[in-house]
């Protein structure tokens, strides 16, 4: 491939990926792309392929079959130049117990093939922007999870690669630290491509530019937040505690919006109100107008609120219907 | 192999720094110190038919079946239970520098223990100040024989490092297969049963070949044979050869 195609190439191409072992098909078809610079959330139960397709994303593991390309080269043909492209953090961040900080990013450095030249402001700059330079000689077995996985990171971003792939780079921290990691990974956005996986959702919705949810080794969704809220969900959800006759409401509703509709109601309390739940298909902001429509009817309301669906219920939504679409039964085990 | 030199010179590196070399260097250097000491005082007692050097070489199955299970076992399994084996597989590493950098340290730990035990025909004709005891090409014999046998002795330990993730497992298999090689090929070689059985005469002949204690015995008395060399430098590139199969075999099927 040309130099220049490789320049501006996507960061990542995934077409058509199988990946089977020992007869379990962890990913069965996955096909993506991810711009460069992007930074990209993969989103999957326990289970799902993401660790697999991160894997063989590296040039780790080989695929069945499917073609991964990173920065137009592919991976199954020259996974030494892939190789050079990426940096990667495995799942549970493994790193030696028995090596200091420094020494160890250094020995990666050497191995990522950093001139030794550039290989030690490299490591200050990389140490400071990790936060590292109060452990850099204390043993990695000794540090706290918190610093082992900001080490790591550092080791991912260490040669400054076109591509970074974390696995998991947020988990068992606590909030403070997930800040950092975070603002961390926010500061590689537009220069490094970044595909994280995780379990914290609010996190990636957070960091990511777009989301990846994958179930039983398949897309199930894909799109920014926004766009999966919308796409998945489908309805947005209203909550408004109202005072009146409820029984004339679902008329009042139906000509503000055909599709708005009473879900839920609470009991009416002493004072007379009633909290409700409005859904609705349609996406428009429909507060103002049902404001002034229930005031103008003499309808005391107190509170009037959209709820934001959060990126879990998108993803709870988006994995069920996956379960919901296998139709065939796992087969029965022989019983002995 | 331009990641060989970074790998071996931080696997040297790392040994060194390693509480647990000097533990290994010092039980292993007390041993044979007890053995050497054993064998000054036969000498001393009455004439034998060998000089020290060859008869304190004879021994080298001690140190080999139990200390080079010590230092190599940890080498790959360790990567393997931690899965740093990951990290440093999804650099430009290939499986093969990998596996050449870890044979070699451990092989580079091996020599430097043995090299020590220069020490003692040194205080032995420092103190005796009769040459009779040493014969040089005796002792330049046996530690070329160490040396070269070392290769094949380390890449058994490297080999079964590679087949598993636990140390335990990959040390008492490295034992069991250098105590077969070594003590197994001496005891089938005077079993008489090989000469006397006809169809069992191309195993004797491959005993006669595998023989170790044969091989020393030639090296001791300066006849370097090629075949002998073939044998432990085939036996050395099999094994590793073996290694890098035992891994990439891993990932396939992982």
């Amino acid at each position: 491939m040309p130099v220049a195609d490789i320049a501006t190439a996507p960061a990542i191409e995934v077409s058509h990926l199988v990946k089977t072992y020992s007869g379990v098909t962890a990913v069965n078809d996955i096909s993506f792309t991810v711009a460069r610079g992007e930074i990209i959330g993969f989103l999957g139960p326990n289970g799902a392929g993401k660790s697999t397709t991160m894997r063989i994303l590296t040039g780790y593991l080989p695929a069945t079959s499917g073609s991964v390309n990173l920065c137009g080269l592919p991976v199954a043909t020259q996974p030494d130049d892939v190789k050079r492209l990426i940096g990667y953090m495995p799942e549970n961040n493994p790193l030696p117990e028995d090596m200091r900080v420094i020494e160890y990013l250094y020995y990666r450095g050497r191995l990522k093939e950093v001139p030794r030249r550039k290989l030690g402001p490299r490591l200050d700059e990389i140490l400071e922007l990790c936060d590292l330079k109060r452990v850099r000689h204390r043993l990695i077995g000794k540090l706290s999870k918190g610093y082992r996985q900001r080490v790591g990171i550092a080791e991912a971003v260490l040669a400054e690669p076109p591509v970074i792939i974390m696995d998991e780079p947020t988990i068992g921290l606590d909030p403070h630290q997930i800040l950092i990691v975070r603002d961390l990974i926010a500061s590689l956005r537009g220069r490094m491509t970044v595909l994280i996986s995780s379990h914290i959702l609010p996190e990636i919705e957070v960091t990511c530019d777009r989301v990846l949810i994958i179930n039983g080794g398949r897309v199930v969704a894909q799109g920014t937040p926004a766009e999966l809220r919308r796409d998945i969900l489908g309805h947005s959800t209203y909550r408004i505690d109202v005072a009146g006759d409820i029984a004339a409401l679902p008329a009042l509703l139906a000509g503000i919006e055909p599709t708005l509709k009473i879900t839920e109601t609470a009991e009416t309390a002493a004072d007379g109100f009633c909290a409700l739940t409005l859904t609705t298909g349609s996406n428009d902001e429909l507060g103002e107008t049902l404001l002034r429509a229930l005031t103008a009817k003499n309808f005391r309301v107190r509170a009037l609120s959209r709820a934001h669906p959060t990126l879990e219920d998108v993803f709870l939504a988006a994995t069920k219907r996956s379960w919901d679409v296998k139709d065939v039964p796992a087969p029965k085990r022989a019983v002995k | 192999m331009k990641h060989f030199w970074t790998i071996l010179s931080h696997e040297i590196r790392m040994l060194l720094v390693n509480p647990a070399t000097y533990i290994a260097a010092v039980l292993f250097l007390g041993v044979m110190g007890v053995i050497f000491s054993w064998i000054v005082e036969q000498y001393s007692g009455s004439a034998q038919e060998y000089s020290p050097a060859v008869l304190f070489f004879t021994l080298f199955w001690v140190p080999v079946c139990f200390m080079v299970p010590l230092f190599t076992m940890k080498c790959l399994a360790e990567e393997r239970r931690l899965g740093t084996l990951e990290t440093l597989l999804t650099t430009s590493v290939t499986t093969t520098e990998v596996v050449l950098g870890k044979f070699f340290a451990s092989y580079f730990l091996y020599c430097a223990l043995w090299a020590s035990t220069g020490a003692y025909f040194y205080l032995l004709r420092h103190f005796s100040d009769d040459v009779r005891f040493l014969d040089p090409a005796s002792i330049v014999g046996g530690y070329t024989f160490i040396a070269v046998s070392g290769l094949f002795f380390v890449s058994i330990g490297v080999f079964t490092s590679s087949l598993t993730r636990s140390q335990p497992v990959a040390g008492i298999c490295s034992c069991a297969l250098l105590l077969v090689l070594t003590l197994g090929t001496n005891i089938l070689h005077d079993t008489e049963m090989l000469s006397t059985v006809t169809v069992l005469h191309p195993l004797r002949d491959a005993v006669d070949y595998a023989h170790v204690f044969q091989h020393l015995d030639d090296f001791c008395r300066g006849v370097v044979d090629t075949r002998e060399l073939l044998f432990y430098l085939s036996g050395t590139v099999l094994a590793l050869i073996f290694s890098v199969l035992g891994i990439e075999a891993r990932l396939l099927h992982s």
